[in-house]
């Protein structure tokens, strides 16, 4: 029964994106107030029947109920609790039943915030309720998760083992939660397109924050659980799947400091509007790549043909029919202002011109494979090498011109003044990579010209804090995701010029030493986990001839999947990673043995959570302003 | 010509330029750095230069693996039609098994063994990489269902 409520859930939740497009759009008409409140019910009643759906789901993952299909196939009654949870959006089907929650949840939150109705957020309500009804048809059509099983099975078929850990069971929604963000913007591009565009990058300003937050989050939970997880000790792949949410992230990071400019000064408007429907195409591509099984990984789940042609005309339509309203419209639209080439819009530019430049190589590094294969039937892969050579440097470039732009004026700044205040910074700079220079052997010109660039963007942003002493907390918003930038380049560079790393094949009693630490492999035991037989090594860390702790990196064998996966033992500092992980038996008690000594790594991590905070402080501030903005209309109108 | 439109050729002109230095990066970048898949066939009938990358798959050969000294191991990858002798030192995935189906990257030395640096095999026991499958299906050693 429980399956049957869910899909009528689905159908009711259609019915209502349906006439929220409608409503919304008819809305967008100077007389039609009535209309535009209908829209707003639609909205909430939307996010209601979404949520019981997905609910309903959750609630068949729970209590094992294998009559549906999905539940079967993708869960198994020795999972503990919470992967059962996450099993709900480790499969196709309720990964794209978790989409149009988030996707339902955006525009409920969209019409919260709309206070009183206008006709801008009206149009993009239109335009969420068309987006939303075209995925619903997608999960009702080809993809739908309450399908049933007839005769139900004993057991399920259990879940990835890959996928069954916290890392993984909050990656999804997370980035999630920045792919489908970046749809709210998108939408209010496209309403001002429709109404005029007086004001949406205000309105959509939070909806950028909120999807830059989570994509950031996201993409920083992904990197970490490949981390710790498939046991190589690097933190990115340049995998096609991570390179799907990176180039979002570049986008919207473009589109945040565009749409600022927009807003500040009225500087790039059409190109805002552009960039706005450039970040949500890009999340729609990046699903694309990710759910077709065009690319081999855990993310493919769907090699069904359908589901990869109809997620391809959604794109098409959408990112179509956005850029051909832009072509429409966009001539009507005021002209951007004017401003002097030395001031803070130039710097904007130039970010946003290094921004799309990189992204332009990331997203030609993962297509091109998957063209030539279309092509000629040549199979191909385009290595790291290639990211190295074209986007780090640019990236790079873009690094060197981030502590520059808070110190210039908008319409018209003094670059001599803004230079002579950056003087700490720079010499901060040049400490760092004295440093670098002086103590660290061997020497690497890169590692000491990255943390020059890392000791130049954190040294400008306390140089930006001070300088804005007593000014609102939402002020330091940048220069904390400036600094964040600063510390994951630090983490970065000792995690790869420094790493020092070890592939032995170990008898039991055997002893190595690996950077400072000295190891002494005691051998492996079996031990029983809830849904799985590991093989467990006890590697002992030596301090002289005394254990000073044990360290236990697994091989699991997920006796319900057939699958096995490494489990990574890490010690850390705060500044520094010992990270092992168990390989083959080779006979005789002996195993392969992978030991990384990864120096400043958590700093990848850390700098990203900064990062965060900085988009969330920022946030912060803004609903501060808009609830005292509300307050004194309130006041005045009594 | 006025300011406005002197402005917007330089404009242009900028992005033109911008434009035009992201295309060198990109073709040279990848022209660099690109990996062709190559199964035991294709290196039997086209004569691959030593040293250069390439990704190499097929199925482990049966009673092909032997372990040497330290990290090093011996082993054989053929799609059913031709077998390319490996070498590898390194730590193996969990799920390496004679039969499977791995991918190994690396280059061909001038004995004609390919020397890996990485050797993936996923961690499924059913899965078999998919330019694996279409190597078995073109050698016609492919049957649905498990080989």
């Amino acid at each position: 029964m429980t399956g049957e409520l869910g899909q009528i859930a689905v159908c009711f939740a259609l019915a209502l994106s349906l006439v929220m497009s409608g409503a919304g759009l008819w809305g967008a008409r100077a007389d039609q107030a009535a209309s535009r409140s209908i829209a707003n019910g639609a909205a909430m009643g939307m996010l209601v029947f979404t949520a019981l759906a997905f609910g309903v789901l959750t609630y068949a993952f729970i209590v094992s109920d294998f009559s549906v299909a999905l539940v079967s196939s993708h869960s198994h009654t020795t999972k503990p609790l919470i992967y059962k949870i996450s099993g709900v959006w480790g499969n196709h089907e309720g990964s794209m039943l978790l989409w149009v929650l988030v996707l339902a949840i955006y525009a409920a939150l969209v019409a919260a915030l709309q206070r009183g109705g206008d006709r801008l957020t009206s149009a993009a309500l239109g335009v969420q309720g068309l987006m939303a009804a075209a995925f619903f048809l997608f999960l009702l059509f080809t993809s739908n998760p309450f399908a049933r099983l007839d005769p139900m099975p004993f057991e399920g078929n259990g879940l990835t083992p890959l996928l069954q850990d916290i890392g993984l069971a909050l990656h999804p929604p997370m980035l999630y939660a920045g792919y489908v963000g970046l749809s709210a913007s998108f939408s209010y591009a496209a309403a001002a397109l429709m109404v005029g565009e007086e004001g949406w990058a205000r309105a959509a300003r939070p909806f950028m924050l909120i999807a830059w937050i989570a994509l950031t989050a996201g993409i920083a939970l992904g990197s970490w659980w490949a981390y710790y997880e498939l046991g190589w000790g690097g933190f990115w792949f340049w995998d096609p799947v991570e390179n799907a949410s990176l180039m979002p992230w570049l986008i919207a990071t473009a589109l945040l400091h565009s749409a600022l400019a927009t807003e500040r000064s009225g500087a790039f408007r059409t190109w805002t509007l552009l960039l706005a429907i450039g970040g949500f195409s890009m999340s729609l591509i990046g699903t694309f790549l990710v759910r077709s099984g065009l690319t081999s990984s855990v993310h493919a789940f769907a090699s069904d043909p359908t589901r990869g042609f109809f997620i391809m005309v959604l794109i098409a339509l959408a990112i179509g029919g956005a850029l051909a309203l832009f072509a429409w419209r966009a001539p009507t639209l005021k002209g951007g202002a004017a401003f002097e080439p030395v001031s803070r819009e130039t710097t904007l530019l130039l970010n946003n011109v290094f921004l799309i430049a990189s992204c332009a190589c990331v997203f030609v590094g993962t297509l091109y494979p998957l063209v030539l294969e279309a092509f000629n039937g040549t199979k191909i892969s385009v290595g790291p090498p290639y990211y190295m050579l074209t986007f780090s440097p640019i990236f790079f470039a873009l690094l060197l011109l981030v502590p520059l732009g808070p110190k210039l004026g908008w319409k018209r700044g003094d670059l001599k003044a803004a230079w002579r205040s950056l003087y700490p910074a720079l010499g901060l700079a040049a400490v760092a990579a004295i440093a670098v220079l002086a103590l660290i052997t061997p020497r690497g010109l890169t590692a000491a010209l990255a943390f020059a660039v890392a000791g130049w963007l954190i040294g400008a942003s306390i140089l930006d804090v001070r300088s804005r002493k007593g000014a609102r907390a939402s002020a330091f918003a940048a220069a904390l995701a400036h600094a964040g930038l600063g510390v994951t380049l630090l983490g970065v560079t000792g995690a790869t010029a420094w790493r020092s790393e070890a592939l032995t094949v170990m008898a039991p009693g055997e002893i190595i030493t690996v950077g400072p630490y000295r190891l002494r492999f005691d051998g492996v035991t079996e031990v029983k986990g809830p849904n799985y037989v590991a093989d467990q090594a006890r590697i002992a860390l030596m301090d002289g001839d005394r254990v000073k702790t044990m360290l236990r990196p697994e091989q699991r064998f997920y006796t319900a999947e057939g699958q096995s996966v490494a489990d990574t033992a890490i010690r850390t500092t705060g500044l520094r990673d010992l990270y092992l992980a168990l390989g083959d038996n080779r006979g005789n008690g002996r195993y392969a043995i992978r030991v990384y000594v990864s120096p400043l790594a958590p700093l990848i991590w850390l700098g990203a959570l900064v990062m965060a905070l900085g988009g969330m402080l920022s946030l912060w501030g803004r609903v501060r302003v808009g609830a005292r903005a509300s307050a004194s209309e309130t006041v005045a109108a009594e | 010509m006025n300011a406005k439109k002197k402005r917007r050729l330089a404009f242009a002109a900028a992005l033109v330029a911008v434009g035009a230095v992201l295309a060198v990066i990109v073709v040279y970048g990848l022209g660099q750095n690109t990996m062709y898949f190559r199964s035991p066939t294709d290196i039997a009938e086209h004569r691959i230069q030593p040293g250069v990358s390439i990704r190499l798959g097929g199925l482990v050969q049966q009673g092909s693996v032997a372990h040497g000294k330290g990290a090093e191991v011996r082993f054989a990858i053929t799609d059913g039609k031709s077998t390319v002798p490996v070498n590898f030192s390194g730590v193996l995935p969990a799920l390496f098994r004679e039969g499977q189906g791995v991918v190994t990257t690396g280059a061909l030395n001038e004995t004609g063994t390919f020397v890996a640096n990485e050797v993936l095999a996923k961690h499924d026991e059913k899965y078999m990489p998919p330019e694996v499958v279409d190597s078995l299906k073109r050698s016609g050693r492919w049957k649905e269902g498990g080989v």
